[in-house]
């Protein structure tokens, strides 16, 4: 007997220009997989090129984003006084676009402290230990805003992570991480994203759960999600025992997982259904 | 406790407890993946078997599985075969065995055990995110197993 051909085999034919503040972005939602994954996949996709054509739309101009005014108030929040002596990250950084490319190359690990960070890492650096304040929530608006308007700055630049050198031992455990069969349902982020990326599963149709999107606008949560709360969901959802946001786990597995991206645009905030 | 309050919990509780005939996860023997002997002993219910399957917290047959003969199912998932006519594919014993652990028949599959207590990597607590300690109750019982196949058993070709 053969197998019917699967509705949604493949992603959607389609192309992303969004339409932003300062002119046209051109977006690559697709591209030639990085050499690591020779023999695994030959091509990588967006996540935005499994959602439905209303979803996609919403993303093609900052005016119709929802997760635009999240930017917005994080520029706000970096030129608040908010430190302990009345400083802002704008008395140190001058503008946002100052961290123009940083999106595109975290997690990475830093030359100077030689500890893997992430960009809420960097961020919680400069509150603890330069402005004198207690962390933000990781999962907090405060963090999402601050995210969201840092990964604006780098949109349409290649995400373009190290995975050599003193990255090499923590890409290991990400790339162990993403596939381990965790849970009662023994489901691996690989079975998921790798294995029947282009299937349905129930009403969601899945993709290579990239994360160059990230943040994301969620419309079921009407919020901003990091790539790290996503996470929680995904493996919570094979009845697993979930790693915290922040945990020397789920940083691996960030830099893992954007590494497998690499070659896709950031696309500063994106949206997703 | 109110009276009606013990009595739901007792009732609850019989309701938990395995009957007496009731083959546990542990005990069920896997032959080339299938299992002959019935998990209760009394033919399922393949009304129930329905329900089962369609229900996100028990058996999700359709997030992976279109079933033509359940029109009425909105999004069936196409990450396994159809199971129309998989009666005539596989005998009763074969089906048994898929549905209660087809890991036995497809080696690394990706379909879950649905009749197995251990031996998992991080087992949390059902949908909760938080930990669990082994042996987990199965994600579905014995009874549900045979109503399931009870089901199954009428997708014939
Ligand atoms: C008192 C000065 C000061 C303040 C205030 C400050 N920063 Fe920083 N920030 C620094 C310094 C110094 C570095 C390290 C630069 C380096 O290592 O090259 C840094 C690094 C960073 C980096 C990593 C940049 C890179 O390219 O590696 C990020 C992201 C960042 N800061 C964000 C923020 C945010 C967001 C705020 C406000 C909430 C803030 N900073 C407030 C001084 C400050
Ligand atoms: C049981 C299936 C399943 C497993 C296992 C799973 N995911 Fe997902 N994941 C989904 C679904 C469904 C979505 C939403 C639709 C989509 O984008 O694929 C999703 C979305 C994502 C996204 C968002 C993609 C985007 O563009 O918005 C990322 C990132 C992701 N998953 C990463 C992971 C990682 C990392 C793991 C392992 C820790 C994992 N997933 C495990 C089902 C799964
Ligand atoms: C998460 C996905 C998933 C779920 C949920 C799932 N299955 Fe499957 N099933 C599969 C896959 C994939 C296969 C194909 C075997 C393989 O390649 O591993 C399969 C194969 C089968 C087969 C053999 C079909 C054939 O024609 O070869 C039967 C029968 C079956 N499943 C029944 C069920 C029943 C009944 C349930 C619910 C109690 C269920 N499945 C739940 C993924 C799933």
């Amino acid at each position: 007997f053969a197998l019917a051909l699967p509705l949604h085999a493949t992603p959607v034919d389609d192309q992303l220009v969004i339409e932003g503040e300062n002119g046209p972005v051109e977006i690559v939602t697709e591209a030639p997989a990085p050499v690591h994954l020779k023999g695994v996949l030959e091509t990588i996709y967006s996540g935005w090129r499994f959602r439905n054509a209303e979803t996609r739309a919403l993303e093609r101009d900052d005016f119709d984003n929802p997760g635009m005014v999240f930017v917005d108030r994080g520029r706000d929040k970096w030129n608040a006084a908010i430190g302990a002596k009345g400083e802002s990250c704008a008395s140190c950084h001058g503008g946002p676009e100052s961290l123009k490319g940083l999106r595109a190359v975290t997690p990475r690990v830093d030359e100077k402290t030689g500890a893997l960070m992430t960009l809420e890492n960097y961020i919680d650096t400069c509150l603890t230990q330069r402005m004198g304040l207690e962390s933000w929530n990781w999962t907090s608006t405060d963090m999402s805003d601050m995210l969201a308007l840092i990964s604006m700055q780098s949109r349409g630049m290649a995400v373009n992570v190290a995975i050599d050198g003193p990255a090499a031992p923590y890409w290991e455990q990400g790339k162990e991480i993403y596939y381990t069969r965790y849970g009662q349902l023994e489901m691996a982020c690989a079975n998921c994203h790798e294995q029947y990326f282009g299937h349905m599963i129930r009403a969601d149709h899945l993709s290579q759960g990239q994360t160059n999107g990230f943040p994301v606008y969620r419309l079921k949560d009407a919020g901003l999600l990091s790539a790290q709360k996503r996470f929680v969901g995904c493996v919570r959802d094979t009845r697993a025992e979930t790693f915290k946001p922040n945990s020397p786990e789920f940083k691996a597995l960030e830099l893992y997982v954007a590494s497998r991206g690499n070659g896709l645009s950031v696309e500063g905030v994106s949206v997703r259904h | 406790m109110t009276r009606r309050r013990a009595l739901a919990v007792a009732v609850a509780l019989a309701a938990a407890a395995p009957a007496l005939s009731e083959t546990m996860p542990e005990a069920v023997q896997y032959e080339k993946g299938a299992v002959a002997a019935s998990l209760t002993g009394t033919p399922g219910n393949p009304e129930a078997g329905v329900k089962v399957m369609t229900t996100n917290a028990l058996g999700n047959c359709v997030a992976c599985h279109l079933v033509s003969a359940l029109p009425d199912v909105p999004f069936p998932g196409d990450i396994g075969p159809a199971l129309d006519g998989a009666a005539s594919r596989y005998s009763e014993a074969q089906l048994r065995g898929i549905i209660a652990n087809s890991k036995h028949t497809f080696e690394g599959s990706f379909m879950p055990a649905f009749y197995k207590t251990e031996g998992y990597i991080r087992p949390g607590d059902a949908y909760s995110g938080k930990a669990a300690t082994e042996p987990l109750p199965p994600i579905l019982t014995a009874a549900q197993i045979e109503d399931v196949l009870a089901f199954v058993l009428t997708l014939k070709d």
